[in-house]
């Protein structure tokens, strides 16, 4: 079996896996950078609408503090919050990076990067290029990427002597040495033939778990296999019951159903409207965010051109609260003829500036539903997006718990609470994936000997299974039965009967996928591959749904219709999932959270925070306030 | 709504293969990329294509439909009539690996061959200031998602392999008029355009802007105004003998 020996593993080659990469070769590591699909094709392409960062480029008042509010309040203050303490803090640093590898954002007028508004943010704060922000991204950093290897050619006449992409290389397993991680096990796609890699520490970038549900923004890739395999390896997950449902996804043609459409069109001015042309959103928003927002629709109009004196349209709530409101308007009959609602921009800007802000958007509904936004509305509803849960990791370091595990970027949890913020997403890779790239470095410094690799037989063996079943389940059958089920049970809002039953159904799928056999060889055999993503799809869907269960009150990606309400006693509580070495059952515990550092706390009003505190933290603020106030 | 669809797929592993027919169900709105995962689903589970968005945004479902090079996720059905027979194949230009999956390595090591983005050295992060307008030129040839159908379909190397090692193709091409037309770039990429990367092979047919997903003007934006460039410094009178006296 091939077998290469590495100081840095990185499984995801989007932005959080390549910011990961760049640091560890800049930090002098020999680095494998594994993916699923080609170079250059993960999910990042996909994000729209941009990267928040407090540059101030646009409105001066901008400055971390109000980024790392804004990002709280999104997140219902469930943040991990020294994470969003450093997000906030070095995003902006991680986006002029960029533009020191070559990547050209859309400028303001005096040449600097342009920012654009997004909901939950309060300045305009998302660097953009037109609404492709992600594929600049990625483009850039994979670029830099080949740029590091260019450097190395020069110097050892090898490109790949110091970072080398395994591009269409599935990894199945992570490989230990007591406690600690000593390889990583996967396949070629295309030859289908194993390999293995001998390295200390792995860093997990694999993105989230979208494809356990019918109606997702998600690609192929998005099975929850870094979360799987963290669980599968012993470390835990926290924050699984949330998961993001982007309000406006396409609706129609059914095939096309749950493609994004960007924030940004909403950002630009694009309005909400249901089928009796009412801007609806009025209507929603809730107590904690009443005086942020506009109550007419003439000052959230005038918003757009003078923000000091008026508040934001409730178009730009939290997308939690956006999601729920378009849910509920269809549930009430008030939807558009294809089960969605109205998202309109063609009455608010002119056609060429539609064009140019929205280049590919207009494209995507001319070519995919005979839709002209410049002309009308486009039909849209919630589709799953985004898991703010996922691998417990240290703020600083990304470090698992598990010794030489790493993550960042959608597979790690926290950073988000309950709820993520449009734009926050991009950002985060960039600077998570650059610390969780330098905490795997550091790591391997800090190492007295090379751990040695053991469980290969069992990898294989776990991985060839489905191939050498004579006959069984059709992959591709339990596969969209757990679509269906998850989509229909665990989703936008839930109840415990309905969450039950799916864990029912997740326990029955369990068996099913043991069972699962899939005809054709070892080449670039799709059905195999999928027989084997199963396993990491169920697990994580299990995780969602149990730690679902438990959560009693409603809070950003988890809405329970049986508790309605949030509740400061939930709020300091996480959920950690956790799981034995043969992913057989889930284990979901309470743990507390931490307290807000007090220097944190107290960038806060009172007011607001007696919105999410209980009774006793808010006295510790009074405390914390009155220390502050002694000291100066 | 839905109706039986003829397809006929490629299907075959290395330099082997052949057509097979399939009969399928189609739905409306359907396009070419749904058609082949309800094989897939339903016929064929081990039928290999690459996909990953299914929005045109990551180049990944290149393929051939009825001859044309197409992303499979934005052809429709409802641009073929119910009775046509839809033939699908591979790319030509790259070997294929197995059905619809080709080896595309020889983008990547071209993507290598061209010298990187390289910024004063005086330009901190942060400090850069350029206007939009300088900016559109290379943002519109950094539009491109790499489905590679352009350096498919260009007839410097789909007939002519040979080609291959002296041809960037014209997404590389492309890449280098980006860098050049970059406000900050100081590499000069010129005199490597022509010598190395082969941009006197093509003869502006204009066959790679046909078939750009992103209708990007690759011939007339970046190809012709590069050749001219070029054609600035070699045949500059001055130039020429500006390189004569300094050689000597």
């Amino acid at each position: 079996m091939e077998r290469h020996e590495y100081d840095v593993v990185v499984i995801g080659a989007g932005g959080a896996g390549l910011r990961a990469a760049i640091e560890a070769r800049q930090q002098g590591k020999r680095t494998a950078i594994v993916c699923k699909s080609l170079f250059g094709k993960a999910h990042t392409v996909m994000a729209e609408g941009g990267a928040a960062a407090a540059m101030g480029n646009v409105n001066p008042d901008d400055n971390w503090m109000v980024h790392f509010r804004d990002t709280m309040r999104g997140g219902k203050f469930l943040n991990n919050w020294r994470m969003a303490e450093l997000h906030a803090k070095e995003a902006p640093d991680r986006v002029w990076e960029l533009e020191a590898w070559g990547a050209l954002f859309d400028r303001t007028r005096d040449g600097k990067i342009s920012q654009r508004n997004f909901g939950g943010h309060e300045y305009p704060r998302l660097a953009h290029v037109g609404d492709r922000t992600g594929l600049e991204l990625i483009r850039t950093l994979q670029q830099r990427v080949v740029a590091l290897q260019q450097e190395d050619y020069e110097l050892h006449g090898d490109y790949e002597a110091y970072i080398k992409v395994f591009a269409e290389c599935t990894v199945t397993r992570l490989l230990k040495d007591g406690d600690a991680i000593s390889g990583a096990f996967g396949y070629w796609r295309e030859t289908g033939k194993f390999i293995l890699f001998d390295t200390p520490t792995v860093v997990l970038a694999t993105g989230g778990i979208g494809k356990s549900y019918v109606v997702t923004s998600n690609s192929w890739e998005y099975t929850g296999d870094g979360h799987a395999l963290a669980l599968l390896a012993g470390a835990n997950l926290i924050n699984m019951e949330f998961i993001q449902f982007h309000p406006t996804g396409m609706v129609w043609p059914p095939s096309v159903r749950g493609i994004l459409v960007t924030e940004s069109v909403r950002g630009d001015g694009g309005v909400l409207r249901n089928s009796l042309g009412e801007r609806f959103m009025f209507n929603y928003v809730p107590d904690v965010f009443k005086d942020k927002y506009a109550t007419t629709e003439e000052e959230g109009d005038r918003w757009y051109t003078d923000q000091a004196n008026n508040r934001r349209p409730p178009e730009l709530l939290p997308r939690d609260e956006v999601a729920r409101a378009i849910n509920a308007e269809v549930k009430a009959g008030r939807g558009s003829p294809q089960g969605g609602v109205f998202l309109d921009v063609s009455s608010r800007l002119p056609a060429t500036e539609i064009i140019k802000r929205l280049p590919s958007m207009h494209h995507q509904f001319k070519e995919l539903a005979d839709v002209d936004i410049t002309k009308e509305p486009m039909q849209v509803g919630p589709t799953c997006h985004y898991i703010m849960g996922g691998v417990e990791v240290d703020a600083d370091t990304g470090a698992a718990s598990v010794p030489g595990l790493f993550a960042a970027g959608e597979v790690s949890g926290g950073m988000h609470g309950s709820n993520r913020l449009g734009g926050n997403s991009l950002s985060d890779l960039l600077v998570f994936g650059r610390r969780a790239g330098a905490g795997a470095a550091a790591y391997v410094d800090g190492l007295a000997r090379r751990p040695v690799v053991s469980g290969v037989e069992e990898a294989m063996a776990e991985a060839l299974a489905p191939l050498e079943r004579a006959s069984g389940e059709n992959p591709y059958e339990v596969h969209h039965e757990l679509q269906r089920t998850m989509n229909e049970l665990v989703g936008i809002i839930r109840k415990s009967g309905e969450i039950s039953e799916a864990l029912d159904v997740v326990e029955k799928l369990k068996e099913r996928a043991k069972n699962t056999a899939s005809t054709g060889g070892k080449i670039y055999n799709p059905g195999w591959h999928l027989a084997i993503d199963l396993r990491n799809m169920l697990l994580v869907s299990e995780c969602v749904a149990k730690a679902a269960l438990l959560r009693e009150e409603s809070r950003g990606g988890h809405t329970r219709d049986d508790y309605p309400v949030m509740s400061a006693d939930w709020r300091r509580k996480l959920l950690v999932c956790s799981a034995p070495a043969d992913g057989s059952e889930v284990t979901v515990v309470e743990q507390e959270q931490p307290g807000m550092r007090a220097d944190l706390l107290t960038l806060f009003d009172r007011g607001e925070l007696a919105k999410y505190l209980t009774g006793e933290e808010l006295a510790e603020y009074d405390a914390a306030l009155a220390a502050q106030k002694r000291e100066s | 709504m839905g109706y039986k669809a003829k397809f006929r797929v490629w299907r075959g592993e290395g330099g082997d293969g052949k057509l097979e027919d399939f009969t399928v169900e189609v739905n409306e709105g359907e396009v070419v990329l749904d058609v082949i995962h309800r094989l897939q689903a339903t016929q064929a589970p081990d039928l290999a294509v690459r996909w990953n968005c299914k929005a045109g945004k990551c180049g990944s479902c290149s393929m051939e439909i009825n001859g044309k090079p197409r992303l499979g996720c934005m052809t429709r059905m409802s641009t073929f009539e119910e009775s046509e027979t839809i033939t699908v194949t591979p790319m030509r230009t790259f070997p294929v690996i197995k059905d619809l999956v080709c080896d595309v390595s020889f983008n990547y090591q071209k993507a290598r061959e061209i010298p990187s983005f390289t910024p004063p050295a005086d330009v901190r992060p942060g400090e850069y200031r350029m206007q939009q307008i300088d900016v559109e030129r290379s943002q519109e040839f950094r539009k491109c998602i790499e489905c590679f159908m352009c350096n498919n379909v260009c007839h410097v190397i789909r007939d002519h392999e040979e080609n291959k090692t002296n041809f960037a193709g014209p997404r590389f091409l492309m890449r280098i008029a980006e860098l050049d037309m970059h406000p900050y770039d100081v590499a000069d990429r010129k005199d490597a355009a022509q010598e190395e990367h082969g941009l006197g092979y093509c003869n502006i047919t204009k066959c790679c802007t046909e078939v750009c997903p992103e209708h990007i003007k690759i011939t007339d934006n970046a190809l012709i105004p590069m050749k001219e460039r070029v054609v600035d410094r070699k045949y500059d009178p001055l130039v020429w003998l500006g390189n004569k006296i300094f050689r000597r």
